[in-house]
């Protein structure tokens, strides 16, 4: 039984009630990814499994059997900031930085959602060809992630420059 | 009087007569005059790569040798005894090491309640897991320890309580019968100037209704932790916090143990807002660690934070203003009641503002408390602003409807030229100019007088203002230490805190700048309660208490250097307070080519490293002279007209706060509260249970903060003009940007509906009936 996190096997545990989260966090002591409220409401403990955005702490670690999980720590390369890190930076995504992890990954994937076609509540044209990241969509895709520090903005500005980079 | 009260009282007027310059801040800070620092420049936080990489470790990430996993579990009555524990089978559950419940926990003294004395923490002072008393619905009752979080968990749920339940008061109704006057920093809250009430009778326009506001949480997203271990009878405690030196000085109260005996780190905070004092996680982890005799991680489900940390209190306040038709204040009414714990004492002060922001013939204010068998409520975001403004500058807004006036000009036109209730000068008041700026940008003139006359489709549309208004603070105990290296480069230890704030990265700015050091030759370490200095995150008094403490390490360190370095140095002769430092210099500062290096300094001394520790000079400056910080909010809100719903489409803060020292950071701080400001006007409240006084909502599926799709674009402006009597000029930006918001939010409503909410969150069942939608 092993799951790929950030690109190294690791086994599971045996206990079937460790959720992935906990499994990072106090198993692997992976502890960028972070525990915000447990039950799926913050989006702090957000990871990306197989390039998909998931809340690791509603995820039980065993279901991700044969997985690749990717978590914050996981982003950057050989030491050096993924370019959405470096744009969070630039422009203040954050303050006190317990939400950044999830907010990164969550990002991450919402692009990958958004490149799909994937509609969201604010879409007008469900049968349009592709998705236009308007700050509408952008926000909408983005509200599972709870920043109480209010960095709203700059989290916004930080992923739609990202966004326009990577076209 | 009494004779505490009377000496208070003579200290207080003879600070105020006091000469300026025998003041704090007397002569202004040479900072001020500095124009091609670092300071001003927006500077990204120096954490913030460790903070993106997942790399910045919280409370609860610090892994210790055989750490054990600790859970609590809450009394589900809100007074009386339990009767009978029955953990037979949670400690003989798998993985579990010790139950800990009143029987067997260590005798503990009760933290001592926050403000009860220089360096207390503790967010009430009931006994801890002493006995078998339950004093409010969510209290702990027991705690678990065990090999993982998912034993813990699990035996948590084996154990049995049962209770003896006693009649308690967790309806406000009953409470208000039986409500005191409120007690603020050691002093009563009522202060009356001339016949309010007369005044108000007299007045040909006026005002007078009842605002209310709920109970809040802050809901900082990491969760309450400590990891704690003991070594011998020594304490290590990685804490969320925003009070180290608080904490251990207060920990070492309860063990009974020396304060050098607790050590308090917590480098990274997950946000605070107030909540981040110390409760009753820690102690009982530390507790249960010293029977189990293993270090043990703590960290709080989302419902044990609302279990066992308060949150802000509910008001009710009466607010009347009576004026001439000129619009001239005649009478200012603020007084009501909130709810408060029965072993804390924060009558949460909502009559703050209403001291300063206006001229007045007469004042009335005055806060009661009711006691309540709950949870003790606490600080949060600007505790009393935050709240009073909704009230206060809602009731200017109506007045300024009633009269026919543009809001905006009504406040011009009661404009104080010294503090009204106090007589003291304003160290820096430009929040005329902070209004015509923020009306310029935001377009304040396109606003229709009328109410509810602007519509497009479904949405009708409204523009509010209103004031926001935070004091200057600088509380006692500020101390730092400086050292300078043989290299030239210059570390400053202060026991700080930094949660979001900007705090290490500003000060590190201010650091470079006040020794001429580039911003990369200077480190500042906070944090820990082994620093120098009692310095709160709260009040929004770090910057200028951190500003205060270097300063004077500084000048220390300055003397020191100058006299050491005798009479072969070209700065020989001079005194700290003729020399400033530029690029790697000192200087003398009329004279800027007669300088040295401080690494040609440091070898003239011969010395490794020199090192200065100094104590601020006590915070005497805002009681000579009445210093506050000022904003203008604008919002444009959109109502529709068919479903209620209310969303802010614009919003505008122009801030006038002293000197803003990173604009980068600071902007941040604005915008964080204005969109915590949004969740007060729309959104949160902590539902209280008024039969079990048991929280119903104890989650963020159920607590409802602003989430991205609930905030636009918000602009953030400032006037930038130095206070002449604060360090480097600027005031603490922590908490003004939630002041006002409440406010605003609801002129906007009534202005695009022409009904008026006073009653806040302003949710659908209150829009609606206001619409005609529903009876």
């Amino acid at each position: 039984m092993s799951i790929n996190i950030n690109g190294s096997p690791t086994n599971l545990p045996s206990d079937t009630r460790v959720s992935l989260l906990d499994l990072l966090r106090d198993h692997l002591n992976l502890s960028g990814t972070k525990k915000g409220c447990n039950q799926g409401a913050c989006g702090a403990c957000t990871v990306l499994v197989d390039g998909e955005r998931i809340l690791s702490c509603l995820a039980l670690a065993v279901q991700y059997e044969g997985r690749s999980v990717t978590t914050v720590e996981g982003l950057s390369t050989n030491g050096l900031l993924h370019p959405l890190q470096q744009a969070f930076i630039d422009h203040d995504g954050f303050q006190c930085g317990y939400c950044t992890p999830g907010q990164l990954c969550s990002a991450v994937g919402m692009l990958r959602e958004v490149r799909r076609g994937l509609p969201s509540n604010v879409t007008n044209d469900l049968e349009g060809e592709s998705i236009t990241l308007t700050r509408d969509e952008l926000c909408e895709r983005m509200s599972g992630n709870l920043c109480r520090c209010g960095a709203y903005n700059g989290i916004v500005y930080a992923i739609t420059e990202f966004a326009e980079t990577t076209k | 009087m009494s004779i505490k009260e009377t000496a208070q009282a003579v200290m207080k007027k003879a600070v105020q007569i006091a000469p300026d310059a025998l003041m704090p801040g007397g002569a202004p800070d040479p900072l001020i005059r500095q124009k091609h620092g670092l300071i001003g420049t927006p500077v990204s936080r120096l954490d913030g790569p460790q903070k993106v990489s997942g790399t910045a470790r919280f409370a609860a990430e610090f892994p210790m040798e055989g750490m054990l996993f600790a859970t609590l579990k809450y009394s589900t009555i809100p007074k009386g005894k339990i009767t009978n524990l029955d953990i037979a089978a949670a400690a003989a559950a798998p993985g579990v090491v010790l139950v800990m419940t009143h029987h067997n926990a260590p005798r503990m003294k009760p933290a001592p309640a926050f403000m009860s004395s220089a360096k207390a923490a503790g967010g009430d002072d009931l006994p801890i897991m002493q006995d078998a008393e339950i004093h409010w619905n969510g209290q702990p009752v027991a705690v678990v320890l065990a090999e993982t979080q998912e034993q813990a968990d699990y035996a948590k749920t084996l154990i049995g309580v049962t209770y003896e339940t006693e009649p308690a008061v967790t309806a406000f109704e009953v409470a208000k019968a039986d409500s005191e006057p409120g007690v603020f920093q050691g002093e009563p809250l009522l202060l009356e100037i001339g016949d309010a009430d007369a005044s108000l009778a007299a007045a040909p326009h006026k005002v007078d209704a009842v605002y209310r506001t709920p109970r809040h949480s802050h809901n900082p997203i990491e969760l309450h932790a400590a990891t704690v271990g003991w070594d011998g009878d020594h304490l290590l405690v990685h804490d969320a916090s925003q009070c180290v030196t608080h904490t251990a000085w207060s920990l070492a109260e309860v063990f009974g143990i020396a304060e050098e005996q607790v050590h308090v780190t917590s480098l990274f905070v997950g946000g605070g807002f107030g909540s981040k004092t110390l409760w009753q996680h820690q102690t009982l982890a530390a507790a249960a660690s010293k029977l189990a005799e293993r270090p043990v991680r703590l960290m709080l489900s989302r419902e044990g934070v609302y279990r066992i940390v308060g949150g802000r209190t509910l008001t009710e306040q009466r607010m009347a203003i009576g004026a001439q038709g000129d619009g001239r204040f005649d009478a200012l009414i603020q007084t009501g009641v909130v709810a408060m714990g029965r072993h804390n004492n924060m009558p949460e002060p909502f009559i703050l503002p209403a001291r300063s922001a206006y001229q007045a013939g007469s004042f009335r204010l005055d806060v009661e408390a009711a006691k309540m068998d709950m949870v003790a409520n606490t600080f949060m975001r600007a505790p009393g602003e935050s709240v009073g403004t909704f009230a206060l500058e809602s009731a200017v807004d109506e007045l300024a409807d009633n009269l026919g006036m543009d809001p905006i000009e009504l406040r011009i036109r009661n404009e104080p030229e010294k503090d009204p209730t106090t007589g003291a000068p304003f160290s820096s008041r430009h929040i005329v100019e902070a209004y015509r700026a923020g009306a310029e940008k935001f377009g304040w003139a396109a606003r229709k007088a009328k109410p509810g006359t602007h519509r497009e489709g479904e949405w009708l549309i409204g523009m509010g203002c209103a004031t926001a208004t935070y004091p200057y603070y600088r509380m006692p105990g500020g101390a730092a230490r400086i050292t300078l290296t043989a290299d030239g480069r210059a570390n400053v230890k202060i026991a700080a805190h930094e949660m979001g704030m900007g705090t290490s990265t500003t000060q590190t700015m201010v650091t470079a700048d006040r020794l001429g050091l580039a911003m990369e030759c200077v480190s500042v370490d906070y944090g820990d309660s082994h620093f120098p200095g009692v310095v709160l995150a709260g009040g929004s008094q770090q910057t200028a208490s951190i500003g205060a403490s270097v300063a004077a390490a500084y000048r220390k360190l300055i003397t020191e250097l100058l006299k050491l370095a005798g009479k072969d140095s070209p700065l020989h002769g001079l005194d700290a307070d003729e020399v400033i430092g530029r690029d790697g210099h000192l200087c003398k500062s009329d004279e800027l080519e007669r300088r040295e290096s401080y690494v040609s300094l440091m070898a003239r001394i011969g010395r490794e490293e020199l090192t200065a520790e100094a104590s601020a000079p006590p915070p005497l400056e805002f009681t000579h002279w009445s210093m506050h910080s000022h904003g203008a909010m604008f919002c444009e809100v959109r109502v529709n007209a068919i479903t209620g719903e209310t969303r802010v489409s614009r919003f505008l803060g122009s801030f006038d706060c002293g000197r803003i020292l990173n604009p980068k950071t600071a902007a941040s701080q604005f915008r964080g509260g204005i969109i915590m400001g949004l969740g007060l006007a729309l959104m949160e409240e902590t539902q209280f249970d008024e039969r079990n006084g048991r929280v119903m909502n104890p989650s963020l599926a159920e607590y409802h903060v602003p989430v991205h799709i609930d905030v636009p674009e918000i602009d953030v402006i400032w006037t930038d003009i130095p206070d002449p009597h604060a360090p480097m000029g600027a005031h603490g930006v922590g908490e003004i940007g939630i002041t006002g918001v409440g406010a605003a939010v609801a002129n906007a409503v009534y202005n695009a509906m022409g009904r008026r909410v006073r009653d806040l969150p302003i949710t659908l069942d209150k829009t609606l009936p206001e619409l005609g939608l529903v009876p």
